[in-house]
């Protein structure tokens, strides 16, 4: 089945790349937006989605930066 | 002294630091998908875009049949060296602590840097004087060290961080700037900094043979930086 | 024949950028219409971008002999003996549009494509080049947003590839506001025995394909992108662009490499423009055999991918190779341990046909000769423009300005100011050859392990070339050697882009014909063979044509590593020199465009003797370790040059000039900047000393050190 993976930044880590993109929205016109982040979006299709978290934490997020929160489509 | 020097797919300064070992010592390349150490007496996990930085740098080349072998030289109290890549690949193992993040500047940055040697009686800054200046190049766009604040005084106090950027020189925003750390029992080392390329007057400082000169001193002479700084477990 | 032309497939022809001429000769030399896949096939390699239709008959002017020659053009890359039995390959490609529509990816590419001709040959790429010019940085967002993303994508391939980011040059023009520019250089080392050729030989041996799996990427780049003016829609071109994966080819290069030391392959070829049709047709013309292809057994990575595209598709990180039957597994051995796929997907034959098969059923059959020799080549009707192309830039300067002013508004323009912004994003070190990195000398110098040393530098002209095509374009070669002389370098060998607008119109084909003269006649002059190039046309927006901008790259030999040249003047009480005849002027000069002036006006003839004897006299004096330091007086003239020195040196100087003497006047390529112990100095004209922390030009100007070098740091920080 189709599962998704967020993996974000942890909270309290700096996070560059996040406030580039908050500082480049007013520039465009786009105000009152704060608090943004960036992290990576993982898409696969897996037999047994009772290992998924193993693989999160095992390679797919690395727990002493990132969290990680898992979606199994249809869920 | 034989050096070890990992190769995976898409690393880039592994015969930098072939080259670099050899002028201290013997060195050969350990291809990662072999399970043999090949008998060296140190090994070195080099630069370079292991397979390109995917996912997170270093993230897919800890898992390399290779390191393995690493892990366990390193268990078995063998001296492991990680430079810029290196350095991503062993904490990514768990060998050494903290993680390397994106530089705050978001971008790619090679420089000269001046690093201060915060702890000199280890088997990889024996040669350096205690609060020395040397002058290494760094290039990299993941080279943040973090770690958690309480993890960062446990490190300073077990005098776990060997290298720090001078002040004015920290090129990536590294907290505490630091620049290279070593694990409970000193016998793993990381630096962002590349030692490999300050070996060789027509092209730089010399300064980054003093590593390579500490770690052939260290397995030459054991015991001679045993003891000295043995932290409490 | 012509009957075709009124059929309901009239149109498919010119969707794909042929003329009806085209189309009528391509029908009366097949003695039918051409099918699908051979129209497609056609259209690419009868492309501007692939044919060179409006300039290879002008590019036979240039002059390609030369003693340490050991390939010419016409290979994937020209090749140089450097001595100990090693040889240096080298070329220079454009990616303009392609960067132009996307920056990031169109760069990188860029990078990956001219790497690929250098490994082509056999040569382990060892440096990197960049000649990039954009529109003015202040007030133009587009172009900020151009430079940022071209140089965050020359630095993402480059430095993940693991070669050195070594040198380059950044212009800023608003003529270049619609056309950006991004040509890459790259020179690669090979034993002279490694070296090979792309021409394939032996039917019945086997064609097989390395690399990346085959994608929809550029499908019709070539004749789309590069043969026409970008004018609106640019966004529907977006699906044609390329994407690099730096990673995937530093696997291919190892295995290549690997393979050719194993003496595994008769011949390479990397797919470029046109992908396989251009690799199979280049690779069977210049061998005189033919080439059947199956395109079932291409991997793929799209589903249900037609041939068509399969044979024109321009997915990055793909090589070809020709391999004799029974070393075919050995060759598959060798890839599996680079994770490299390797597919045979066809094989060589006596007869001159390119074969295309799709399961057994022939999909394309043409002459080797139809797709590679008989694209009509067209003559250039030049025509010298009455009037001026190029507006006047807007100015900046009002010319009442103090000398000191002058300078640090010259100093810290756009176009003069510290790369260092830009260089830090590349790494220029990797593989430990690098003896001199950016802003230490005026070209770079690679260390050889015999103790010897390659210099090169890449130098282009858009400005001065728009004044005076011929003078401009000569030039560019003269101030190329200048800066080769100041490391001590003699130079080998040289390879050219043209980067120029629509060649069917007659000033643009004036230009190109002009420039080309004088390009060729410096080469001449100089003793310097060209080796190999790149032509790109149609650089053209509504507004007109960018400015002519020829752009040479030359590698060049010094004996002793160890005393490459400096260009910082380096210690006290140095005497300071002009060496060479200096007759500048402010035509075309970087001062003239800051006062607002449009480029026009008599460029300084250069004397080719003077110049060989100052080229001569600084090779020499560096070569002895004579002097400390050598910087050939180009943009900006001798104030800024003198500028530059103290800045490099971090230290003053004192100084005094002959009144007429205008201190920003230019005339590159001729003359020099020198430092050094008095009597290393005795025979040249000596103007003053190294010393203090100002630079003072008596009667003239006198300023700090910190200031020019504040205004130099802070030219360029808030653009990159």
């Amino acid at each position: 089945m189709r599962a998704r993976i967020l993996v974000r930044p942890k909270e309290g880590i700096l996070d560059p790349q996040g406030l580039a993109v908050e500082r480049a929205l007013p520039a465009l016109g786009f105000t009152g937006v704060d608090n943004v982040h960036i992290g990576r979006l993982i898409e696969l299709e897996v037999a047994d989605p009772s290992r998924l978290p193993e693989m999160c934490e095992r390679l797919l997020s690395n727990p002493l930066i990132e969290d990680y929160e898992i979606i199994e489509d249809g869920k | 002294m034989k050096f070890g020097i990992v190769r995976f797919p898409g690393s880039c300064d592994e015969i930098d630091a072939l080259q670099a070992a050899e002028r201290v010592g013997d060195a050969v390349l350990l291809w990662h998908a072999d399970h043999d150490l090949r008998g060296v007496d140190a090994v070195i996990v080099p630069g370079g875009f292991s397979y390109g930085d995917y996912l997170r740098a270093g993230a897919i080349a800890r898992f390399a049949p290779v390191m393995d072998q690493v892990a366990q030289f390193a268990r078995d109290g063998g001296l492991v060296l990680g430079i810029c890549n290196g350095f991503q690949v062993l904490c990514e193992a768990g060998l050494l602590p903290g993680a390397l993040l994106t530089n705050v500047s978001l971008k790619f940055v090679f420089r000269q840097v001046a690093l201060d040697v915060a702890v000199a009686d280890t088997a990889f800054t024996g040669a350096c004087a205690l609060g020395e200046r040397i002058s290494i190049p760094v290039k990299h766009t993941t080279g943040r060290f973090y770690a958690p604040d309480a993890e960062l005084d446990r490190l300073e106090h077990a005098g776990q961080v060997l290298l720090r950027y001078a002040p004015g020189n920290n090129p990536n925003g590294s907290v505490r700037d630091i620049a290279g750390v070593c694990n409970q029992e000193r016998n793993v080392f990381g630096l962002m900094p590349h030692p490999e390329h300050a070996v060789d007057a027509l092209t730089g400082s010399t300064d980054g043979l003093k590593i390579f000169e500490s770690m052939r001193a260290s397995v030459e002479r054991p015991g001679l930086l045993s003891g000295a700084s043995s932290p409490a477990s | 024949m012509s009957g075709s032309l009124q059929s309901p497939l009239t149109s498919r022809h010119r969707a794909l950028g042929l003329t009806d001429y085209e189309y009528e000769l391509i029908v009366e030399l097949l003695e039918r219409d051409p099918g699908d896949v051979e129209l497609a096939m056609l259209s690419l390699m009868w492309s501007e971008h692939c044919a060179y239709k409006h300039s290879r008959k002008l590019l036979r002017r240039l002059p390609t002999r030369g003693p340490h020659v050991l390939m010419g053009p016409g290979e994937n890359a020209g090749a140089v003996d450097v001595g100990d039995g090693l040889a240096v390959a080298f070329k220079v490609e454009s990616h303009n549009h392609p960067s132009a529509v996307e920056p990031f990816q169109g760069a990188a590419t860029g990078v990956g494509g001219i790497l690929r001709d250098v490994f082509a040959v056999g040569a382990r790429p060892i440096a990197v080049l960049d000649s990039l010019r954009f529109g003015e940085p202040e007030g133009s967002e587009r172009s900020r947003y151009l430079l940022e993303h071209a140089v965050a994508g020359i630095g993402h391939y480059g430095n993940s590839i693991g070669v050195p980011t070594v040198g380059g040059e950044i212009y800023f023009e608003s003529s270049y506001e619609q056309n950006c520019l991004v040509n890459a250089m790259c020179l690669g080392l090979a034993p002279r025995e490694r070296l090979i050729r792309a021409a394939a030989a032996g039917p019945g041996n086997v064609l097989v394909l390395l690399g990346a799996l085959t994608g929809r990427d550029g499908i019709g780049g070539a004749s789309v992108l590069a043969s026409a003016e970008l004018g609106d829609g640019d966004e529907a071109k977006r699906p044609s662009v390329q994407i690099g994966d730096p990673f995937t080819e530093k696997k291919l290069l190892e295995c290549c490499l690997e393979l050719l030391d194993r003496g595994l392959l008769t011949s390479l070829q990397d797919l470029g423009a046109a992908g396989l049709t251009s690799a199979a047709s280049e690779m069977a013309s210049k061998g005189g055999v033919g080439i059947d292809i199956d395109v079932a057994r291409v991997p793929l990575r799209e589903r249900g991918m037609a041939p068509f595209e399969i044979m024109i598709s321009e997915s990055q990180e793909r090589m070809l190779c020709v391999v004799e039957p029974e070393r075919v597994g050995d060759v598959i051995g060798v890839c599996d341990h680079w994770e490299v796929l390797a597919t045979p997907i066809g094989s060589i034959t006596a007869d001159d046909r390119l074969r295309v098969l799709s399961r057994g059923t022939v999909v394309a059959d043409l002459p080797v000769g139809i797709l590679v020799d008989d694209c009509p080549l067209y003559d250039l009707e030049p025509i010298q423009p009455a009037i001026a192309i190029y507006p006047a830039p807007d100015a900046v300067l009002t010319g009442e300005e103090s000398p000191a002013q002058t300078l640090l508004a010259l100093i810290g323009s756009a176009n003069l100011a510290s790369r260092r912004p830009v260089f830090e994003q590349y790494d220029p070190i990797v593989q430990s050859r690098t003896v001199r990195r950016p802003e230490e000398a005026d070209a770079a110098v690679l260390a050889l392990p015999d103790g010897s040393a390659i210099a090169v530098s890449i130098d282009g002209n858009g400005r001065r070339v728009a004044g005076d095509p011929r003078r401009g374009a000569a030039e560019a070669v003269y101030e190329c050697v200048a800066n080769l002389a100041c490391v001590g370098a003699e130079p080998l060998g040289l390879t050219n882009c043209l980067n120029f607008g629509n060649p069917e119109k007659p000033h643009v084909a004036w230009q190109l014909t002009e420039a080309v003269t004088g390009l060729a006649e410096a080469c001449e002059a100089l003793g310097i063979p060209v080796v190999g190039g790149n032509v790109s046309l149609y650089n053209e927006a509504p507004a007109g044509p960018i400015f002519p901008t020829p752009v040479v790259g030359i590698v060049g030999k010094l004996p002793d590593a160890a005393r490459a040249g400096r260009l910082g003047f380096l210690r006290d009480g140095d005497a300071i020199a002009l060496v060479g005849s200096f007759e500048p002027s402010l035509a075309c000069s970087e001062l003239a465009k800051l006062l607002g002036r449009a480029p026009a006006g008599e460029l300084p003839f250069t004397d080719p003797q003077a110049a060989r004897k100052a080229h001569q006299a600084v090779r020499e004096g560096v070569r002895a370790g004579a002097l400390h330091s050598a910087h050939d007086i180009a943009d900006g003239g001798l104030a800024v040059a003198l500028a530059e020195c103290c800045i490099a040196g971090g230290i003053g100087a004192t100084v005094e000039v002959s009144e007429t003497l205008e201190l920003f006047a230019e005339a590159p390529g001729r003359a020099f900047v020198v430092s050094g112990p008095e009597e290393a100095l005795a025979a040249f004209d000596v103007i003053g000393r190294v010393g203090g922390s100002e630079l003072e030009i008596a009667g003239q100007l006198k300023i700090a050190v910190s200031e020019l070098e504040q205004a130099h740091r802070e030219g360029l920080a808030g653009v990159v």
